[in-house]
């Protein structure tokens, strides 16, 4: 009976146990020195046996490698990033000088409290980036306007805007600093087919071969197998899919999406002021708004959205029109300026009774500051919604845009994707805590029951936005500029949409 | 809750009646099961530290819950005669098979025998258990990394103890503690759940070092084995005579070691949400699984273990929110608790009575 055999063992057990039985006075956490490779019975599990792939080294995917090896309950965990962006082989601090890249994101306060737990922040710090304090958002019409300033919540700064390269930096610097081992943990290669786990791929063969292949056997077919495009093998107890919207990971595990195009495309691009910018300019125009946002020293970005056909068009001007057109559209094309009437100051004074006014409600609407050159190519790029039906499948995670893409109007889709890394980090603590399988499905529920619901309100709400702001229809008009008008002299309400904007909550009416 | 009767068939209580000489013991007994009753009474178990039936030094009874701990100082203050010699064992609940001192009922071997192939399937008649298996394991873990002062954030905080599982069945809780670095055993009555949880837990490096048998804690004992930590979750209410059973595990115990034991409270509403609930309304469990007459009480689990020389210093409760699906530790014991005891060290010589 298999309890014979043990018996041996129990009995050699019972002379070292009596060798240690004074546990209680032995230093917290005496054990051998872990190398890193787990002994089974003789056995080591080989250097190609992961608990956590990676897929995509993207600012969402590197994100969540920081993260996991930042916290004392994770950063053990043996995890590996699958890309080959060779920008991932850098060591240094991008340089200040030179012209800001065109693709930036605005990270909100709350992605910045993430940046800072995982110790990134302060080389962001170090590199290209922008605060801001004050946003302006009004439409073509003139009817109304809005001013959100970030004390009106008693903030220093809505948010922060950066070039995406600098994030995506920042984070690997950090890895760096906290795992020697780097090269060993950034494969520059593409994966190319994935299989999970199945009931077929449990079949073992029995006696024939040695016992330690066949453990190995058994131990790997309970793990998802990736190939990689430079013939490498990889085994892993999860494989996190972070490769961005049109995610190799998502279509082999054959999860289904939703979504629809918007009929609209942007152009991203960067310009020149005269003078520092230091606020964000939002303008809703008939076929889609322009954003210009400061990204440091003189220079802003600029996402303007706009139909396919303009879009094009807008591509292939010359620079010195594409400038006027900007100036136009942020200043006096399309219709007039708008301005506060006698109404707006009753219901200002009305309002203020509720938890005080907002700084924001006294300032008057103000021009955009001219742009004086373009000084980088034009990019375009088609928008639209999806949103992936799960979000995890047994020893599968989805995160960022693989998950959800959303319109860029608000510039939130990055933070979700931050929020999924911060969350899916949580997730896999919580479970090393509890000495669970990672890549067990209930356990990653916890993530997406976390994540869906906050992700399905924003892509909800900044769809709602884009389809109403899409529609030259006089009552609609009114009812927008109503919304402007409330937005900016109802101090309360003020509060409850730069919070929810900056992260802070989790709804914009309801706390 | 409703008292109990001298009768041993637990399906239909029979009116109450004390047997004379136990009308004069302390008036919390009165709530305890009958067979348990006896076994307290008997002089046939030894215990320590003399004849006092409670010992009245129960350590640190400021760590149980509220309403523990105005038993616990009711029953340090009570001074009992001496237990009067016992009247002879009623007829046992188990059907033969097994020695007197065995903890086996083959009913309820039989019972689990029937199931054995779903253990890891977790939406199956395990699934209660792997849902409330996470909040076990965390109140496990910070009893465990307190008890052997362990920095609570190592990610395997058990390296180098020694813990055994008993009625470990599938494996379900063994193979979290290897993860968390114990050096686990995991014995269960029933031969089909050893080989079970041998297959699953020889898929992953860390659990396969699992040794798991097919045994009792009785054999056990016998054999001079002792461990660091002793867990025995959701079995005591299986077992024939629970006294023994946990004399065995503190047999198991090293001095100074841990014993956590977790199982269900046999109260109305524990009747309602164990029994009625999750086997006849959500159907989570088959019929029959749990008997309510076997089920024990938190004040009879502390009574027994101090008998076993274990002494409890802290207990939870789980409960079930039907609403966000998440079992959480609470201080209301009355459906679903966990104990953890301290087994006392071997004092040379008896402290005077």
């Amino acid at each position: 009976t298999p309890c014979c055999a043990e018996r041996g063992c129990f009995a050699a057990a019972d002379r070292i146990r009596k060798a240690s039985r004074a546990f209680s006075s032995a230093p917290a956490g005496a054990s051998e020195p872990q190398d890193g490779l787990e002994k089974v019975g003789g056995v080591r599990a080989g250097d190609d046996e992961l608990d956590v792939a990676i897929v995509g080294g993207g600012m969402v995917g590197l994100a969540v490698a920081c993260a996991l090896s930042n916290m004392p309950l994770t950063k053990h965990l043996r995890v590996a990033v699958i890309d080959s962006n060779p920008a991932l082989k850098s060591t240094n601090y991008l340089k200040k000088d030179g012209i800001p890249d065109s693709r930036v994101s605005t990270v909100t306060p709350a992605t910045i409290s993430f940046f800072r737990d995982i110790g990134a922040w302060e080389h962001i710090l170090q590199q290209r980036h922008a605060f801001f304090g004050k946003m302006q958002v009004w439409d073509y019409t003139g009817l109304g306007y809005t001013r959100y300033n970030a004390s009106d919540v008693c903030k220093e700064y809505l948010g922060c805007v950066v070039e995406n390269k600098v994030l995506c930096n920042s984070l690997l610097l950090r890895l760096q600093e906290q795992k020697e081992d780097i090269e060993k943990m950034v494969y520059p290669t593409r994966l190319v087919s994935l299989a999970f786990p199945s009931k077929s791929r449990n079949v073992g063969v029995a006696g024939l071969k040695p016992p330690s292949t066949e453990a190995e056997e058994l131990r790997r077919s309970n793990l998802v197998k990736l190939d990689l495009s430079d013939g490498q093998t990889l085994y892993s107890k999860l494989v996190v899919g972070a490769d961005g919207s049109k995610s190799n990971v998502r279509q082999i595990a054959g999860i289904k999406t939703t979504g629809w195009s918007y009929p609209q495309s942007a152009i991203i691009c960067t310009v020149e002021h005269t003078a520092e910018n230091d606020t964000a300019w939002q303008r809703f125009l008939p076929s889609g708004p322009i954003a210009l946002l400061p990204i440091g020293d003189n220079f802003s970005n600029i996402v303007w959205t706009m139909s396919p056909e303009e879009a094009s068009r807008h591509k292939s001007m010359s620079s010195e029109d594409f400038v006027m057109s900007v100036n136009r559209a942020l200043d006096f094309g399309y219709g007039p300026h708008p301005n506060s009437s006698s109404l707006d100051h009753y219901v200002e004074r009305l309002f203020s009774d509720f938890g005080g006014t907002a700084a924001s409600t006294k300032e008057c609407f103000e021009v955009p500051p001219r742009a004086i050159g373009l000084i980088s190519e034009r990019m375009a790029f088609p928008l639209s919604l999806m949103h992936s039906h799960d979000y995890v499948s047994k020893r599968l995670a989805l995160v960022g845009d693989a998950a959800h893409t959303v319109h860029p109007l608000a510039g939130q889709g990055v933070n979700l994707g931050f929020g999924d890394a911060a969350a899916l980090a949580k997730v896999i603590s919580e479970g090393v805590s509890v000495g669970a399988d990672i890549g067990d499905l209930s356990l990653l529920n916890r993530y997406e029951n976390d994540r869906k619901g906050a992700n399905v309100a924003m892509a909800a709400v900044l769809d709602g936005f884009q389809k109403m702001y899409s529609v030259d229809f006089g009552p609609l008009n009114v009812l927008r500029a109503a919304a402007f008008h409330g937005a900016q002299y109802i101090s309360p309400l003020k509060k409850n949409i730069i919070s929810y904007a900056m992260g802070d909550r989790k709804s914009p009416l309801f706390s | 809750r409703p008292l109990r009767s001298d009768a041993t068939d637990s399906r239909a209580p029979p009116p109450w009646s004390p047997p004379a000489p136990l009308a004069q013991q302390h008036t919390m007994l009165r709530r305890v099961a009958p067979p348990l009753r006896r076994a307290l009474a008997s002089s046939a178990v030894p215990h320590r530290g003399g004849a006092r039936l409670l010992d009245p030094g129960l350590s640190s009874p400021h760590a149980l819950p509220p309403q523990w701990r105005r038993w616990a100082s009711a029953a340090a203050a009570s001074s009992l005669p001496p237990p009067p010699p016992s009247p002879p064992q009623g007829p046992p609940r188990h059907a033969g098979g097994g020695s007197a001192a065995s903890s086996l009922n083959p009913a309820e071997v039989a019972k689990f025998a029937a199931i054995a192939e779903t253990w890891w399937d977790s939406q199956g008649p395990f699934k209660p258990l792997h849902l409330m298996n996470p909040t076990r394991l965390s109140f496990i873990r910070s009893t465990l990394c307190r008890h052997f002062r362990r920095d609570p954030y190592s990610a395997k905080p058990l390296e180098g103890l020694k813990v055994i599982d008993v009625g470990c069945g599938g494996g379900i809780l063994s193979e979290p503690l290897a993860r968390m670095g114990a050096t686990v055993t995991g014995i269960d009555a029933v031969d089909k759940n050893i080989k079970i949880a041998h297959i699953h837990a020889a898929s992953d490096p860390t659990t396969a070092s699992i040794e798991y048998c097919c045994t009792t804690a009785e054999d056990l004992v016998k054999e001079n084995k002792q461990f660091d930590a002793v867990i025995s979750l959701e079995v005591i209410e299986h077992v024939a005579n629970p006294l023994e059973f946990c004399q065995s595990l503190s047999a198991l115990t090293v001095p100074n070691g841990a014993t956590v034991i977790s199982t269900i409270n046999r109260s109305m509403r524990a009747y309602a949400a164990a029994i009625v609930g999750a086997e006849y309304i959500l159907r989570w469990l088959p019929i029959g699984t749990h008997e309510w007459s076997k089920l024990v009480t938190p004040e009879e689990l502390v009574l027994a273990l101090q008998r076993a020389s274990i002494s409890v210093e802290e207990m939870a409760g789980f409960f079930y929110n039907p609403l966000t699906r998440e079992w959480s530790l609470s201080d209301d014991t009355s459906i679903n608790y966990i104990a953890y005891g301290i087994k006392k060290s071997e004092a040379p010589s008896a402290t005077p009575q």
